[in-house]
Order: C-alpha cells, then sequence, then structure tokens
C-alpha cells in the first residue's frame, strides 16, 4: 500500500487543484487555465493507466473464460469455514489497485479503494469528460477560477465513488459531488432556469441519498449483530483465508464484509412480518440511487438541470453523475440484497421500459435543443437500468458499455449544443439551420453522436443495445413477477420489443434536431458570428467521438472487462436463486 | 492463424476492402473544396439564398482524384470477387466446401467468443457476380452525372462507403456482420437519398427512408437477439447448415404467440421478415422508396437495383432455412414466416404495378416498378421458390439499374434542352444571363443538371425535366440511351425468350403452379396475383417508353435534348455503363434455363439448369428440392401476360403517341378518380400521417405535457407549495410559540424575580416547605422511573 498509489492520485488531485485554483490571482486566466487543464490532462493519463493496465491483468491471467477466472488465483478455493462466499470472493479478487487507510476505525469506517472491471470504464470516462469540460468552459468570463475549482471538487466526488470500496466513502464523495454541482448550476447556469433547477436537482437527488443512506445503515447494523452473533466464526474464517484484512471487526462499511454478510443470509432476517429486512429495504436502496440515474418518475430533475447547467457541467453531469446512480444502485442495491433484487427487479423493470420510451417521446417534442438531449439522456439512462434489470452477464454487460458509451456520447451531445449556443445565442431548434456549412465538424460530431445514440452498428450504441435486448430474450423464461397472489411470467419479450420502439423513436427525433440544426438553408443575417470552431473544440469532439467508434468496431476492449467485473454480482444472484 | 491472402478462405475479407478504403482515403484526404460565392455559377444548380456567402465547392484536383480513388475501389473489389466466383464454379462440391475464415471477436464471461468472419458460398457468389458489375457501371456514370456538383468528392466517399457496406452484407458469414452492412447501407441511403440537403423535398424524403426502414430494423434486431438468445450463435454455417439446430428451433415454443402454435423458428423469421419488409420497401412499409428518388439518379440505381433493396431479398434468401424450419412448402405445409412472405410478397406485386401504370414521372415508374419485383421475389420465396427468387434478384439488378441510369440519361438530356430552349427564348432568365452563349451553353446545362428533382423551386416556369408529358421523341436525339432503355423495358416486362426477366419471371411462376396443380392455396394466390402483375409490368414499361421516346417532341426542351456531344467525357460516361448492361440485361438470363424447356433447355441447359444446379448447394441436401417438370401451362401464361402487356402499350403509346397538349389515354380509361388515387398512391402517404405521424405526435405532446408537466410536476411543485406552507405555519408558530417562550422566559425570570423578591421572606418555615415539596416530587418522579425500569 505505500508508495505511489494511483487512484488516491486520481482522487486528490483535483482536489488540490481545485484549492489551488481559489488561492489564484483571478486575472492570470492563462495561470487559472493552465493549471486546469493541466490537472485535467493528468488525471486522464492516470485514468487511462488504470483501465489499459487493467485490461492487461486480466489478459495475464490467461484469458476472460469464467473457468479461469474460479480456478485461478488462491483465494477462491472456497472453504467450507467461510460459509457461502464465492461471490465475495469474486468480487475482492476483482479488485484492483486496493488501497486501504484507517478512517475512523472504531465505526469499521476506511479509506478503502479499489477499481473493478465494471468501473475502471467509468474511470477513464470521467477522466475524459472532465478535459472536456475544461476544454470547453476555456472561455468563460464570469469568474473562471472559481468555476473550474468547483469543477475540480465535482470531478473528486466522481471519481471517488467510483473508486470506493467502503459504502461510507462512497456517501462522503457521492455528497461531495452534489455540493460543487448545485453551486455550479447556480452561479453559471442559464439565468432564467439556474435556481429553480440547481434546488430540484440537489432536493431530488439529497433525498435519493438520504432514503438509500437509512436502508444502508440498517445493513450495516444488521451486519455487526450477525458477525457479532451466529456470524462470528466466518469473520475468523474470512479473516485467516485472507478474504477480509487481519483488522476486520464486525462493524464495518466494507464492500467486501457487507457482501459476505449479505451472502450468508444476514440480511434475510424478518423485519415487517414475512418481508425479509432486504426486501423490504431494496426498493429504497436501489431507487434511491436510481434517482440519480433518472428513473421513471424521479426522472425530472435531469432535463431541467442538464438545461441550466452551463455547458461543462451538463457534460459531466449527463455524461458521469448520471452514471453514478446506476453505478451505485447496483453496487449496493443488487450487490447487497441479491434475492431481493429478484423480487423487486421484475417491477422495477416496468419504470425503466417507462424512461425509454417516455424520454424519446418527450424528447420529440423539445424546441430545445438542450432538453432534447437532456431527455434523450432519460431515455438512454433506462436502458441500464433495464440492462441491471436483465439478471443476466448479457443483459448487464450491454448496461455497462451503455453507461460507458452514453456518457461519452452524451457528453458529446452537450458539447455540440454549447458550440452552436455559443455562437448562435439561441437554441431554438426551428430558428436555427444549416449550421453544417458553417461548422462542419460540429454537424459531422452530431451525427455521429446521433446515429451512436440511434443504435447504428459500428458505433457503441449498437453494442450496448444489442446485448441488452438479447440479455431480455434471455431472462424472460427465467424471471417471474409475483405481487401477491397474481403471478407474471414471460414478458420481458414484450417489454423489449416496446423499448426496441423507443429506439426508433430515438432515430425519429435525432434526425428531425440534425435535419433542422445542421441542414436546410442557413440564415447568414440572423447568425452573422457563426463560424468554424477553434483548435480545443476539435480536440473536445475528437475526445468524445473517437471512443464511440472505437468500441463499436472493437468492442473487445471493454466488454469482456466488463463482464468480468459483473461475474461476483452475478454469482451472488444465482446463489441466491 | 496464419493470414495468407492467396488463399481462397482470406480473399473474401478483401472484397469490401476497396470501397471502405476509398472512402476513408476521399473523405480523410482528397475532398477538399475551396470556398465559392454560393452565387458563384460553379455552385451547382439549385442555389439557396446564401447571397455571396462562402460555400465550399471540391476543386478540380478533387474531383480527379476522388474519382479515381472510388473507381479503383470498386475495380478492386471487382476483381477479388470475380476471382472468387471463377473458383468457386470451378471447385467441386462448392456449397458443402465453401470459402471462408473467421477471427474471435468478442467473448463474454464464459460464453464461447464470438467469430467474426467471411464467406463465400454459391449464393452469395452469384451476388459476387453482379453487384461489383452493377456498382461499378453507377460509379462510372457518377463521373459524368455528377461532374457539376459542388460536392462530388464528398458523393464518390458516400458510395464507395455504400458499396463497401454492401459487399460487407454479401461476404459477412453471420448475421451481426450482415446485420451492420444492412445498417451501415440504411445510412448511406439516408446521406445520399438528402444528399442535396439544401432541397427541403431531399432530407424529408432521407429521414422518411430512414425511420421508415429504421422501424423494420429493430424489429429485426430484436429477431436477430432472439435467434442468438435461442442457439449461442448467429454464424450461418452453424444454424443454417445444420438441420438439428433448425429443428431444436422448429420444435420450441415461441416466447410470444406461443400458444397459438408459433414456433421459436417461425417467431424469429418473422422478425427478420420484417426487417426485409423495411429494407426491400414492400406493403405496407414501401412508402420510402419513391420519396427516395428526391437523391441523384446514381442513388437511385444504386439503392433499387445494386444494393439497397436487394440487401432485403438477400437477408431473405440467406436466412430461408429458418423460414422453412418445421415447414416444406414444396408439400403444401408452410410456416408463419412462409406464409407472411408469399401473402406480402403477392399483394405488393400488383399494388405497386397498379399505381406504377399511372404515374407520369419517369423515374416513379421505375420506383414502383422496382416494389413490384421485389414483390415477385418475396412471393416465390414464400411459396419456396428460392432459386427462381435469387434467379430473379440477379436478372432484376441488372436491367433495373441499366433503367435508372438510362432515365437518368433521359432527364439529363431534357435538362439540357431546357438550357437550349433558354438560350434561344429568354436570353435573360437567371444565372445565364450575359455569358457567352457558346460557353453557358455547355455550363449552364451541366451546372443545373443533378438537381433534377428540384427544378421547380427556383425555375420560374416550373417546367419538369422528369415528367414524361414532356418528353416525346427522344428516340432520335438520344439513340443509345433509347437502345439500351428498350433492352431494359424488355426485360423488365418479360418479354419472351430472349430477355432475361423473362426467364427468371417464368421459373416463378412454373414454381407457384406446380403449387397450385397440387392444390395449395398460397400457391395459387401467388400464381394468379403474379401473372396480373406481370401483365401491367410489361404495359406500363412500353407506356413509359412510349411517352418518352415516341412520337414527336411535346416541349421545346424535348425539342433541344441531348447528351451534350458525342466526344463529351460527360457524354461518354454516362453512356457506356448502359452498354455494358445491355447484355447482361438481355441474356443473362441463359444461365437460369431450365433443362427440358423446349430448344433452349438443350442449348442452355444440356445437363442440368445451370443456375439452379450451383445455388442449390447453398441450402443444406436435406432442404433440396426438385425443379418442377417443365408444363406449357405456366409458360403460355408468361407468353400471353408478357406480350399482351407489350400490345397493349404498343397500341396506345406508340402506335397513336400522344402529342403535345393531349390527355393521358389512361385517365378517359380509368375514369380520373381512379387514375388520380393511383398517381397519389392510393393516399397512403396522407392515411399514414393520419394513422401514425398525427397520433404519435399526439402521444408525444400528451406526455410531454399533461404526465411530465402537468402530473410529475405539478406533484413536485404541489409537494414544494405544502412544504412552503408547513414553513409559513412554523414560522407564525415560531413567531408565537418559540419566539414567546423564548421571550417569555427572560420575562417570567424578570416576573419571577419580582415574585421571588417577594417570597425572600426571611422566613425559614415557608424555605423548608418549599424543599420538602420539592424533595416530594423527586422522589416520586424516581420511583415511577425505577419501577419502569424494574418492571421492564
Amino acid at each position: 500500500m505505500a508508495g505511489f498509489s494511483i487512484l488516491s492520485a486520481i482522487v486528490f488531485i483535483p482536489i488540490i487543484a481545485g484549492v489551488l485554483l481559489l488561492f489564484m490571482n483571478p486575472k492570470q486566466r492563462d495561470l487559472i487555465r493552465g493549471v486546469a487543464i493541466t490537472a485535467a490532462a493528468v488525471m486522464l493519463a492516470l485514468s487511462a493507466v488504470v483501465f489499459f493496465s487493467f485490461n492487461n491483468l486480466i489478459a495475464d491471467r490467461g484469458g476472460y473464460q469464467q473457468e479461469t477466472f474460479y480456478t485461478e488465483g488462491d483465494k477462491l478455493q472456497i472453504d467450507a469455514s467461510i460459509g457461502e462466499s464465492a461471490g465475495t470472493a469474486l468480487y475482492a479478487e476483482a479488485l484492483r489497485y486496493e488501497e486501504r487507510i484507517p478512517w475512523l476505525t472504531s465505526l469499521g469506517i476506511y479509506y478503502h479503494m479499489g477499481v473493478d472491471g465494471l468501473t475502471a470504464p467509468m474511470i477513464l470516462l470521467t477522466g475524459m469528460v472532465t478535459v472536456a469540460g475544461v476544454l470547453i468552459s476555456w472561455n468563460i468570463t464570469d469568474r473562471q477560477r472559481e468555476f473550474y475549482a468547483f469543477f475540480m471538487l465535482l470531478v473528486a466526488g466522481v471519481y471517488g465513488v467510483f473508486m470506493a470500496v467502503d459504502i461510507f466513502v462512497l456517501f462522503f464523495f457521492y455528497e461531495l459531488a452534489i455540493f460543487p454541482m448545485y453551486l455550479l448550476i447556480a452561479g453559471w447556469g442559464w439565468v432564467k432556469l439556474r435556481e429553480y433547477a440547481s434546488m430540484k436537482l440537489t432536493l431530488y437527488i439529497l433525498i435519493g441519498s438520504v432514503v438509500a443512506l437509512v436502508g444502508i445503515l440498517a445493513l450495516y447494523f444488521t451486519a455487526a449483530e450477525f458477525f457479532q452473533g451466529e456470524g462470528a466464526p466466518i469473520l475468523t474464517a474470512a479473516i485467516e483465508s485472507e478474504l477480509l484484512p487481519a483488522d476486520s471487526q464486525p462493524f464495518s462499511f466494507s464492500m467486501v464484509q457487507l457482501t459476505l454478510a449479505a451472502e450468508n443470509g444476514a440480511f434475510d432476517i424478518p423485519f415487517l412480518g414475512d418481508v425479509t429486512l432486504a426486501k423490504f429495504w431494496f426498493p429504497f436502496i436501489f431507487i434511491g440511487f436510481a434517482v440519480l440515474a433518472g428513473v421513471f418518475p424521479f426522472h425530472n430533475w435531469s432535463p431541467d438541470g442538464h438545461v441550466a447547467a452551463p455547458t461543462a457541467v451538463s457534460m459531466i453531469h449527463a455524461g458521469v453523475l448520471m452514471k453514478l446512480g446506476a453505478y451505485a444502485a447496483l453496487r449496493t442495491g443488487v450487490q447487497l440484497m441479491p434475492e431481493a433484487a429478484q423480487v423487486h427487479l421484475p417491477w422495477i423493470v416496468f419504470l425503466t421500459l417507462i424512461n425509454v420510451v417516455y424520454g424519446a417521446l418527450i424528447a420529440f417534442r423539445q424546441r430545445d435543443f438542450k432538453y432534447v438531449i437532456g431527455f434523450s439522456s432519460v431515455s438512454h439512462m433506462g436502458l441500464v437500468s433495464m440492462g441491471w434489470a436483465t439478471m443476466n452477464l448479457t443483459g448487464m454487460t450491454g448496461a455497462g458499455l451503455q453507461m460507458f458509451s452514453h456518457g461519452a456520447m452524451t457528453a458529446l451531445f452537450f458539447g455540440c449544443v454549447g458550440m452552436v449556443y455559443d455562437r448562435a445565442h439561441t437554441r431554438d431548434i426551428p430558428s436555427l439551420g444549416g449550421f453544417i456549412k458553417k461548422m462542419p465538424w460540429v454537424g459531422f460530431a452530431f451525427i455521429v453522436g446521433g446515429l451512436t445514440s440511434m443504435g447504428m452498428p459500428g458505433l457503441s450504441g449498437f453494442m450496448a443495445e444489442f446485448p441488452i435486448f438479447q440479455g431480455m430474450w434471455e431472462a424472460s423464461e427465467n424471471v417471474v413477477l409475483r405481487i401477491g397472489l397474481f403471478e407474471l411470467t414471460n414478458y420481458y419479450t414484450i417489454l423489449v420489443i416496446l423499448a426496441a420502439l423507443g429506439i426508433v423513436i430515438t432515430a425519429a427525433y435525432v434526425l428531425r434536431v440534425t435535419s433542422q440544426v445542421f441542414f436546410g438553408e442557413f440564415n447568414a443575417e440572423k447568425y452573422p458570428e457563426v463560424g468554424d470552431i477553434a483548435i480545443q473544440d476539435r480536440v473536445i469532439l475528437l475526445l468524445l467521438g473517437t471512443p464511440l467508434v472505437i468500441l463499436g468496431i472493437y468492442p473487445a476492449i471493454m466488454a469482456p472487462m466488463i463482464s468480468t467485473g459483473l461475474m461476483p454480482i452475478l454469482q451472488l444472484l444465482s446463489g441466491g436463486m | 492463424m496464419m493470414v495468407d491472402f492467396n488463399s481462397v478462405d482470406f480473399l473474401p475479407w478483401l472484397v469490401p476492402v476497396g470501397p471502405l478504403l476509398a472512402f476513408l482515403i476521399i473523405s480523410l484526404a482528397t475532398n477538399r473544396a475551396k470556398p465559392e460565392p454560393a452565387s458563384s455559377l460553379v455552385y451547382g444548380g439549385f442555389r439557396p439564398p446564401y447571397g455571396d456567402l462562402g460555400v465550399p465547392v471540391a476543386t478540380s484536383w478533387s474531383r480527379i482524384l476522388s474519382i479515381t480513388v472510388g473507381i479503383s475501389g470498386v475495380v478492386m473489389s471487382l476483381l477479388v470477387s470475380w476471382r472468387l466466383v471463377f473458383t468457386a464454379t470451378a471447385t467441386k462440391d462448392f456449397g458443402e466446401v465453401v470459402f471462408g475464415s473467421s477471427v474471435d471477436w468478442l467473448s463474454l464471461g464464459s460464453l464461447p467468443a464470438f467469430q467474426m468472419g467471411v464467406l463465400v458460398d454459391p449464393l452469395n457468389s452469384a451476388m459476387l457476380f453482379m453487384v461489383p458489375l452493377a456498382v461499378l457501371c453507377i460509379f462510372i456514370y457518377s463521373i459524368g452525372y455528377m461532374a457539376h456538383d459542388p460536392r462530388q468528392s464528398r458523393f464518390f466517399a458516400l458510395i464507395s462507403l455504400f458499396a463497401g457496406a454492401m459487399l460487407t452484407l454479401v461476404v459477412a458469414d453471420n448475421l451481426l456482420l450482415l446485420f451492420v452492412g444492412w445498417e451501415v447501407m440504411g445510412l448511406c441511403s439516408y446521406l445520399l437519398i438528402g444528399f442535396w440537403y439544401e432541397k427541403d423535398t431531399a432530407y424529408k424524403a432521407a429521414i422518411k427512408a430512414f425511420t421508415t426502414t429504421r422501424v423494420a430494423d429493430v424489429l429485426m434486431l430484436l429477431g436477430i437477439a432472439y435467434l442468438y438468445a435461442e442457439t449461442g450463435t448467429l454464424s450461418f454455417r452453424e444454424i443454417l447448415y445444420n438441420p438439428a439446430v433448425l429443428e431444436a428451433l422448429a420444435g420450441k415454443e415461441a416466447l410470444l404467440f406461443g400458444g397459438f402454435g408459433l414456433s421459436a423458428a417461425g417467431l424469429i423469421g418473422i422478425f427478420l421478415v420484417i426487417g426485409t419488409i423495411g429494407k426491400s420497401a414492400q406493403f405496407p412499409l414501401h412508402l420510402w422508396l419513391p420519396d427516395a428518388m428526391q437523391g441523384p439518379t446514381p442513388v437511385s440505381a444504386m439503392i433499387h437495383a445494386a444494393a439497397m433493396v436487394s440487401a432485403g431479398i438477400y437477408a431473405i434468401l440467406r436466412m430461408y432455412p429458418v423460414f422453412a424450419a418445421g415447414g416444406d412448402p414444396h408439400h403444401g405445409i408452410f410456416t408463419a414466416p412462409l406464409l407472411l412472405m408469399a401473402v406480402v410478397g403477392a399483394f405488393t406485386a400488383l399494388f405497386a404495378a397498379t399505381m406504377a401504370v399511372a404515374q407520369n414521372d419517369v423515374k416513379a415508374v421505375l420506383a414502383y416498378s422496382t416494389i413490384s419485383q421485389l414483390g415477385f421475389m418475396m412471393a416465390a420465396l414464400g411459396i419456396g421458390a428460392y432459386i427462381a427468387a435469387a434467379f430473379h434478384l440477379i436478372t432484376h439488378a441488372f436491367f433495373k439499374a441499366l433503367l435508372f441510369m438510362a432515365s437518368g440519361s433521359v432527364i439529363h438530356a431534357m435538362e439540357h434542352g431546357e438550357h437550349h430552349a433558354h438560350e434561344h427564348h429568354a436570353p435573360a432568365h437567371g444565372i445565364g444571363g450575359g455569358a457567352d452563349p457558346h460557353d453557358a451553353h455547355s455550363h449552364d446545362a451541366h451546372a443545373e443538371h443533378g438537381h433534377d428533382a428540384h427544378h421547380d423551386a427556383h425555375d420560374s416556369h416550373a417546367f419538369d425535366p422528369q415528367d414524361m408529358r414532356n418528353m416525346g421523341g427522344l428516340d432520335k436525339k438520344i439513340p443509345v440511351t433509347y437502345w439500351t432503355f428498350l433492352a431494359g423495358g424488355l426485360s423488365l416486362a418479360g418479354f419472351p425468350l430472349i430477355t432475361a426477366g423473362f426467364w427468371s419471371k417464368d421459373e416463378i411462376l412454373a414454381d407457384a403452379w406446380l403449387g397450385t396443380t397440387e392444390g395449395f392455396g398460397p400457391h395459387a394466390l401467388v400464381f394468379v396475383m403474379l401473372a396480373v402483375a406481370a401483365f401491367m409490368t410489361a404495359f406500363y414499361t412500353m407506356r413509359q417508353i412510349g411517352l418518352t421516346f415516341k412520337g414527336e417532341a411535346r416541349t421545346e426542351p424535348a425539342q433541344h435534348a441531348g447528351l451534350g456531344g458525342q466526344y463529351d467525357i460527360i457524354s461518354q460516361t454516362m453512356q457506356l455503363p448502359l452498354i455494358i448492361l445491355t447484355p447482361f440485361a438481355l441474356f443473362a438470363g441463359f444461365v437460369g434455363v431450365p433443362k427440358d424447356f423446349p430448344i433452349f433447355g438443350s442449348i442452355f441447359a444440356s445437363e442440368h439448369n445451370p443456375f439452379k444446379y450451383f445455388v442449390i448447394e447453398s441450402l443444406h441436401p436435406v432442404l433440396h428440392f426438385e425443379a418442377p417438370a417443365f408444363n406449357w401451362f405456366p409458360v403460355l401464361v408468361s407468353f400471353a401476360v408478357a406480350l399482351g402487356g407489350i400490345y397493349l402499350g404498343y397500341r396506345m403509346y406508340w402506335v397513336k403517341p400522344l402529342k403535345a397538349g393531349e390527355e393521358d389515354p389512361m385517365i378517359k380509361i380509368l375514369g380520373g378518380d381512379l387514375y388520380t388515387t393511383l398517381q397519389r398512391r392510393y393516399y397512403m402517404d396522407e392515411l399514414y400521417v393520419l394513422l401514425f405521424v398525427q397520433p404519435s405526435q399526439w402521444i408525444s405532446r400528451q406526455v410531454n405535457e399533461f404526465v411530465d408537466k402537468g402530473i410529475i410536476d405539478s406533484v413536485l411543485h404541489g409537494i414544494a407549495r405544502f412544504f412552503t406552507w408547513v414553513g409559513d405555519l412554523t414560522k407564525v408558530l415560531n413567531a408565537w410559540l418559540i419566539d414567546g417562550v423564548g421571550d417569555g422566559i427572560p420575562r417570567w425570570i424578570f416576573q419571577a424575580g419580582g415574585w421571588l423578591r417577594g417570597a425572600q421572606t426571611g422566613k425559614v418555615q415557608q424555605y423548608l416547605l418549599v424543599v420538602l415539596i420539592a424533595a416530594v416530587v423527586i422522589g416520586v418522579i424516581f420511583a415511577l422511573t425505577a419501577g419502569a425500569v424494574t418492571a421492564q
């Protein structure tokens, strides 16, 4: 653990840079920009190191096959004395670059970081979007110093959530991200909407996270009680076999330890009548986090927030922050309460379907360029949650890919919108037109993004949606929805057909926007200032557009990694069956 | 794995590489433009009101390089493809032996790795013969046709991508790669139909084409996902050449409608057929194809003949074993997808033919005829006439590519004539005004050309160079076009014995008749519908040729029509492809002559029907079927409908050609209402707007305004108001109670101080009394709480 630890570097660089920025002379704009872009570039480089070396780490293990994953590595020898621990062992084994420093040991809180196959792509995505966000704010004149400082804090929060192995640390960074987000929107946002939107967004997310926190605390205390009582031998055995560190105590926020508790049925104790603790708390925890992923009917903060936010914040918000919700919902919800997931996800999937279709329908109606993208995010994030709800490898891997793909794509979209808005000073779709003539790069990038969002093969959106659809077919025969005596089977097929129609609507609104904004006739008198974009804008478009193509042609760069990250969760789900 | 491109197993990888590389090279390197004021002459004919805004216009060196790169790419494909085809025909047991190789592309968890690969088997050998040839012709044609378009380089990049996607689709060895090519083609069709995006109609047509096919595509994608979920593979050989897998699919109940006896294969098949209905423009998703003519004519040829719509039929041919799994159309056992194809195909064939009869736009007639002919193929596949459908696909591609390019040549000639006419009568008109007449003559005509469909947008007198009523007498002006058009037209009409179209159509009818004699309903339906459609095909083709080329010129532009000189590069590059394709349109049919056909059989098929013998090997031997024995009846029917239609058209439009100002005799025969209904496509566009477009807009409006803003936001705002109210209430309470208490305490203390001052009487008894009371109270409280504690 000693020496240079890459994850901490990634998290603390933005914090240090943010604080440093606050103490700089606001008139030295070049210096401010320089510090911001240097910090962002270093983060991106380190993130890329994490991502690509992670790939090598897996490859060194002799391929991506599940069999090898089970047999190799000493921790995976499932010791009978640890009880049920296959999933936990897989999870512990999947973590890389772990760091663990005592923090509040009396409460079992450790600064415990690590990445697995699911989060490594997210780390890379965050790095990309950060650089893009810094570049697109290059010419902000209003309090640029503070803007970059808050932006850096926001990024630190995002990174922290993806890396946290300790749920307390996860919450810490989660809230750390929300606070600067509020300031950025309220302070630099679109004047007409910023107060309303920033308030709406913050309240939604805070309430969601507080609800989830209560649930997590319930699990924490239950697990502690379990390890003090009947689970004590399991804890001892786990420490002996090095599954858990030697200083582990019954009270712990560590995901590994909580997962071990979950796997051994600690949360399946009666709570409210017949309902077990896990089954009671699952909806609160899952949806509490999924609010940030824009799950219906708690999505309404998101389009308003996106529209009101300055471009860089929209990019990081839709690109990365919404993924935090989806990720945390999976990590804490499904991983800690797999049996409950099998009870609840079969109905939550309806919400995700509504997300997909409903978001697309509303996007189709919007006149404001940015609202179109905002609602399209709602629609696409529905596919991520739908992928979780398949509860099989194919569908969930698709969802993981969708998180990355949508992140890059939507950041690209917001970048394009921002570039058009900066020059045209309006986002009213009908009054724009013919912009591809003046801004060919932006037009082309927008088309690439649009094609990705409508699932064009050869681009990443397709490689994400196809597995999700396929996962839905595969899941159809396994998933049963029971409400009282009412039982519903085999309905995933119908849902997937309806969801696919949502993709058609996506194509319709993307084409509508593309044709109205970029094609058609250009009004030279109305938009005299519209000209081609600057070099840093091109960097943004390339940075965000290229991965869409690479991932679309060669998904093997990411998909196997994601599926190894999902293996523990699948093991828990199948163990629970 | 050693990659050895001398081996035929690796060669298929190279088939699409040429055009794809050309696409990259052109778009990244050779597509260079310099800004020109939009008012400049070099900026094409359709001139939006940009004023002097600088617009990019391809430079001459960029044009030349891009054309060279584009054509080289296609030539490379052609050479590789033909090498494969000739090797294939010389290979023993080709079909059981195939050329192909694959690589591990993606593996997830414990699932077997997804293999991405290429394959050449007899079926796509036939495609590999046709596609690159037709594409090369289209490329050559585009040199001339797009010669003065400001974005010619971009055009070559896009059609290269189009060709590359089609070839990818053809050599794909799995459904996923096929779908990739399929979708990229959809994208190219969008970009190319909307190539002149300044035109409102063009980009609307592009959107329509893209969204319509998209609806079908996502359903097809679901079919693919389902197939993958069921079998764990998408490889053609593993699924289609494997009776065990097919049997399993046919035996399994479908996840949807399984209760109605639908098998998994049936449901997958239906999804895939829907994909083709969209891509190949079958009823009810046919509406996009006629609109697609808003694109430049080479694009129409590409979409209608060589690539896109053929891809739809090809995909069905490819997946045919899945559709037929669990059924046997040759013995009257139909599966759901087969029935769907038979009914949709037969209906579309006839339905589109009726609309073609009443069109006046020279390209529209061809567009509807494409829909109709694709219906022939679809219907043929529905009744199991696998070979006949494949055969018709190939012959149709040749003569339809020919017809489209010839019609483009007609349009070009008309535009040329129009400008010629202007110079004599309206020298001050438009952009040509003031220029040297000689110079402007060629310059203007070409600047105008290419923007054919949208002439009326800027022309004061709205002359339509595509309207056949404006033509007439062109046979003498553009003889090469006339004769090649005639050859293609006769082939389309199925002129007996000497045209390719006859042999392929005849084979479909022969198969349908065989089933009819055995009493199978779908066969009888297909036979009757297709025979009538074939009759109408022959008729409208003759009508088209008669109106366009025969009689006297009906307008002044037609009087002056021409292609701009015999030695003009434009004229040459536009006519050369016509000449190349004509022999194929006429004689390609001889490779598929049935063995026992009198005389011809013994000449062209001494041992066996060569096409059938070759292509049938794509199917697993279990699925092979016998060719129908020769029967006079369908042959006579073919003769009768073709010659009957041709004769009727000849009587109506050749013997008495339309004169200037005369009305189409068709209107009198059909009656104005019916004629208009046909011409307006049975008002289906309007109907779709009413049925789908408006309701979906209504729904999205309701969702947006009623649900999202109305319910969800109202609830939210309601909650906010409630809490604001609670806040206000608290504030009031605060003021009254807390502040009251807070302020009250000091006041009370103050007052109590005054009272205590009174209480400090100095009398010890009083003090003791107070202490006693306090002690009792405290004691009681202690007792109570202790009791409670012990009670616990």
